[in-house]
């Protein structure tokens, strides 16, 4: 929990990893890309007292998580995320098995998310079906863009794709978070087009599904899609760390973000280990649109902020909330369900 | 033989087709030397994992621009440190196609489509950001929706609106209206505020984007990032 100014504000960090990215679990050279890409991240946009050694960041330890985010990042809850990468590491970069690890010592500091992979068809359907009973999973993060064997990736909208997302909503796993990544095939189409998920999320009404990275560098098709689907969430990962380089930048993506989806359907989140959640708690809740933009975009509010930062990440996977934290005024004054959510 | 002057104004011709902005600005070359007629260009991208069909597309353009440069005969472009290098580059040195250079993983012969989808954004961007302008200038909305071409007042934003409208095949006559949408149609007065307010998100969603990259390719290569804020 943090507290600032007299406000309290319960944290939920809607999107954490614990990866081994070392050379000894490096498949080949992929694998040493794709950590030096995310390790790119880290450096281009942390601020420098938050910048770890590349040895560090290819391999943390469960301490250092443990600290970063619950001891020192004011993280009440994680949402921790796989990527599997079995085709870039030799025991993939963090599966549901290697995170399930965690939730088992810390229960009630993590939501264990898992993943399908449609392309393993119909016996892959009976796993997935296997891991939901077996972890009690209630949300699922797609890899769109996740390399098996000759594919480079594969869309919502692939028949299989369909078949899981009817066994989703048949097991009750309720929450889709896709990320969008750069090497989908066909390589002739827009890797990071979101466009499959607005047709699933029409044929899916009962699921939410949060778009990680709010589609960035697509922000427009995502808001585009947003403002359809009402099941259509938008995930800070990545975004975030903008307050901090660019941070006028970072006012025209949220201001943005609120006119066309508004504060109830966005999810804060860290990325971490990409991103060190404390930094980004902070200057969140210290944020403001500059004045000079307040015309356009207006300006932010503790309740606001108390719903990115949590309420609405909590409502989409049922957590409880501390009694001493404000719940939105519809909520608080009975008058309405909590707002936008189709569950 | 020809200069590196020459070389370099040609391929700061060739744009990141998503980022719309040439590549010798972005700093995409990382070296050129020119050898009697042959030009040996290495690009370099801001990630491994930068999209490999875009990668394909600058390297390929820029292979072209070279070769239109007076004396040159030979050029060789090569793509370095990129998850993609080795297929792009021996599909260049083999002239191959996009589709030869990835087989089995494209749909159709070319990036045509894809290329378009990122003219139709840029050209979005471009009209946003003279509107913009046009609207701090003390323009309204309604007016600017009843604009010809002739009555904006000549800025570099209305240039580069038009270079790509007409890129784009749509009408840049005098007397043709300043808000179309992509297809030409003009865009009634009650719709312009609507219409540029989504335009708005392309605009933001192209420069954050090259922000990103700049700050990405900055990090990696150890160059100076032009857009680094100091906190």
């Amino acid at each position: 929990m943090y507290e600032k100014d007299g406000e309290k504000y319960f944290v939920v960090d809607g999107h954490v990893h614990y990866w081994d990215a070392s050379p000894e679990n490096q498949a080949n050279i992929h694998g040493k890309q794709f950590i030096d890409c995310f390790y790119g991240y880290h450096t281009a946009l942390s601020p420098e007292e938050y910048l770890w050694p590349e040895e560090k960041f290819q391999k943390y330890s469960e301490e250092d998580m443990m600290h970063d985010l619950f001891e020192v990042g004011y993280v009440d809850v994680a949402i921790i995320l796989p990527t599997y990468l079995e085709d870039f590491y030799v025991n993939g970069f963090n599966t549901t098995e290697q995170n399930a690890v965690l939730k088992e010592k810390y229960p009630d500091r993590f939501v264990l998310n898992g993943r399908f992979d449609p392309r393993d068809g119909e016996p892959g359907l009976e796993k997935f079906e296997q891991l939901v009973d077996s972890y009690d999973l209630k949300g699922v993060k797609l890899y769109t863009a996740e390399w098996s064997g000759q594919s480079k990736g594969w869309s919502l909208k692939d028949e299989w794709a369909k078949r899981y997302l009817e066994k989703c909503q048949e097991l009750g796993v309720k929450n889709i978070h896709v990320h969008k990544g750069p090497t989908i095939t066909p390589l002739n189409r827009d890797a990071f087009d979101v466009a499959d998920v607005d047709e699933a999320a029409s044929e899916f009404p009962d699921l939410n599904f949060i778009v990680e990275h709010v589609g960035l560098p697509r922000l427009e098709d995502f808001c585009w899609i947003a403002v359809q689907e009402a099941n259509v969430y938008g995930g800070l990962a990545v975004a975030m760390p903008f307050i901090y380089s660019r941070p006028r930048y970072f006012a025209q993506i949220i201001g943005e973000l609120l006119y066309w989806l508004d504060e109830d359907r966005l999810i804060w989140a860290s990325d971490y280990a990409i991103w060190h959640p404390k930094w980004l708690v902070e200057m969140f809740v210290d944020f403001q649109i500059p004045e000079d933009m307040q015309g356009e975009y207006g300006t932010l509010t503790p309740e606001m902020k108390r719903k990115i930062l949590g309420l609405n990440a909590a409502h989409l996977y049922d957590l409880e909330v501390p009694s001493e934290i404000p719940q939105p005024a519809a909520v608080a004054a009975g008058e309405d369900e909590y707002p936008e959510a189709p569950y | 033989m020809p200069t590196e002057a020459a070389v370099l104004d040609a391929l700061s011709g060739v744009r990141d087709p998503e980022l719309d902005e040439p590549i010798t600005d972005l700093k995409f070359v990382a070296d050129l030397r020119v050898a009697e007629d042959a030009v040996d260009v290495r690009l370099r991208l801001p990630t491994p994992f930068c999209a490999p069909n875009f990668a394909y597309l600058m390297v390929a353009d820029a292979r072209e621009a070279v070769l239109s440069v007076p004396g040159v005969q030979r050029a060789q472009v090569t793509l370095d440190d990129h998850h993609a290098s080795s297929e792009i580059n021996a599909g260049m040195a083999d002239e191959r196609n996009f589709s030869g250079t990835f087989p089995g993983e494209t749909e159709g012969e070319s990036l045509d489509e894809l290329r378009a989808i990122f003219r139709r954004k840029s050209f979005v961007a471009r009209q946003e950001r003279l509107c913009r302008a046009l609207l701090a200038e003390g323009y309204t909305p309604a007016q600017l929706a009843r604009m010809r071409l002739e009555e904006v007042p000549a800025s570099e934003a209305k240039e580069k609106y038009l270079n790509r409208r007409k890129e784009f095949g749509l009408d840049v006559s005098a007397g043709a209206s300043l808000v179309v949408d992509p297809d030409g149609n003009e865009v009634p007065e009650d719709a312009v505020v609507e219409h540029l307010r989504f335009a708005r998100i392309t605009r933001i969603s192209i420069e954050g984007n090259a922000g990103m990259c700049r700050g990405l390719l900055a990090t990696r290569y150890g160059i100076p990032d032009p857009e680094e804020a100091t906190p």
